[in-house]
C-alpha cells in the first residue's frame, strides 16, 4: 500500500515546536513524573557524575513527542509508540517534534500508519528518534 | 570498582506495582508538559473521543509505575547499578486497551536482556513490563533499555 485514503508515505502529519526546557520545568516533571533521579535537579550530583549540568529527562522530550503526535492524531487511534534517546537534551532546548508517515499496512484487522518520529532541538541536532503506530 | 551487570540478571522479576490512575496527579503532568488537549481534561471531550473517562497520555504509565512503587529504583539496586552512572537509551509503549482515570493498574517488571557495548564501556539492560487493570485486562506492555555507564580503567 502507498496510500490509505488521504495518508499517504511521506506525508508529514506530526509537527510541534516547544518552548526552551528551563530548570523550573525539570523540577516540575521530578514531582509530576515520579522519576526523582536528581542527576536532572540537582546540580551538585549531575557534576559529580561527571556532567556540566543538569539535564532533561529523556522521558520528559518523549512526554513533549507523544503530546505532538496526540494533537495530530486522536489518542484512542494510538497503538504503539517508541523512541530511542539519541542525545541528551540541555537546559534551553527548544524542541521541535516531527512525524511522517513511513508505512501502510494492516494488521489485527484494522488498516495501520507508523509514524516515523523525531525530535530535534533549535540547532537541529537529533534528541530522539522513534516510531508510532496508528489505526486509520 | 563495582561488580557489573551480567547475564544472570536475565528473567530476574522486581515487586510488582499497583497504581491508581488520580485526577489530581494527572493534572499536575499535563501543567508541567503544557498539555492543552481537552480529551485529557474533560471527561465530555473524552467521551465524545471516545473513551470511558479521560484518558492517559502516551507515556504517563511509565510515570505512574514509578510514583507508586515502594521503591522507585529497586531494580538498579537489586542489580547493584548506581544511580549516577544510568541513562535512558530506549523507551516503549504497546496499547492493548484504553486506561482511564480511575483505573487500578498492576506491573510486573522483570529483565529480558543484558547486553554488553563499546568493549564493556556501557551494559544495556532491558526491563519488560506487563500492565493489567482492575478487571484482569491486560492494557499495555512497556519496555525501557537502560544504559549503564561502567567505570573502566582511564
Amino acid at each position: 500500500m502507498t496510500e490509505i485514503g488521504e495518508i499517504r508515505i511521506g506525508d508529514r502529519l506530526v509537527h510541534k515546536t516547544f518552548p526552551p526546557i528551563t530548570r523550573h520545568t525539570l523540577a516540575l516533571y521530578c514531582g509530576a513524573s515520579g522519576d526523582h533521579n536528581p542527576i536532572h535537579v540537582d546540580i551538585d550530583f549531575a557534576r559529580s557524575a561527571g556532567f556540566p549540568d543538569v539535564f532533561a529527562h529523556g522521558m520528559l522530550v518523549m512526554a513533549c513527542l507523544g503530546q505532538a503526535v496526540t494533537d495530530a492524531v486522536p489518542p484512542a487511534r494510538l497503538r504503539a509508540f517508541a523512541t530511542r534517546f539519541v542525545a541528551i537534551t540541555q537546559l534551553g532546548a527548544r524542541l521541535t517534534c516531527e512525524g511522517t508517515v513511513a508505512e501502510l499496512f494492516e494488521e489485527n484487522g484494522e488498516r495501520r500508519v507508523r509514524l516515523a518520529l523525531t525530535t530535534k532541538d533549535e540547532r537541529g541536532e537529533v534528541k530522539l528518534e522513534g516510531s508510532a503506530v496508528i489505526a486509520v | 570498582m563495582p561488580a557489573m551487570v551480567d547475564q544472570s540478571a536475565v528473567g530476574r522479576h522486581f515487586t510488582p506495582v499497583t497504581a491508581r490512575m488520580e485526577p489530581g496527579r494527572l493534572r499536575y503532568f499535563l501543567n508541567t508538559l503544557g498539555e492543552t488537549n481537552p480529551v485529557y481534561r474533560d471527561e465530555a471531550a473524552a467521551r465524545a473521543a471516545g473513551f470511558a473517562a479521560t484518558p492517559v497520555p502516551p507515556t504517563y504509565l511509565f510515570c505512574l509505575e514509578m510514583m507508586d512503587a515502594a521503591e522507585p529504583f529497586e531494580m538498579l539496586t537489586a542489580l547493584g547499578i548506581d544511580l549516577a552512572r544510568v541513562l535512558h537509551g530506549e523507551q516503549s509503549f504497546v496499547y492493548h486497551a484504553p486506561v482511564v482515570i480511575g483505573d487500578l493498574l498492576t506491573f510486573r517488571p522483570r529483565v529480558t536482556a543484558v547486553t554488553e557495548k563499546k568493549g564493556g564501556a556501557l551494559t544495556l539492560v532491558v526491563i519488560q513490563c506487563e500492565v493489567t487493570n482492575q478487571d484482569g485486562v491486560h492494557v499495555a506492555d512497556t519496555a525501557r533499555t537502560v544504559v549503564v555507564r561502567n567505570q573502566v580503567a582511564p
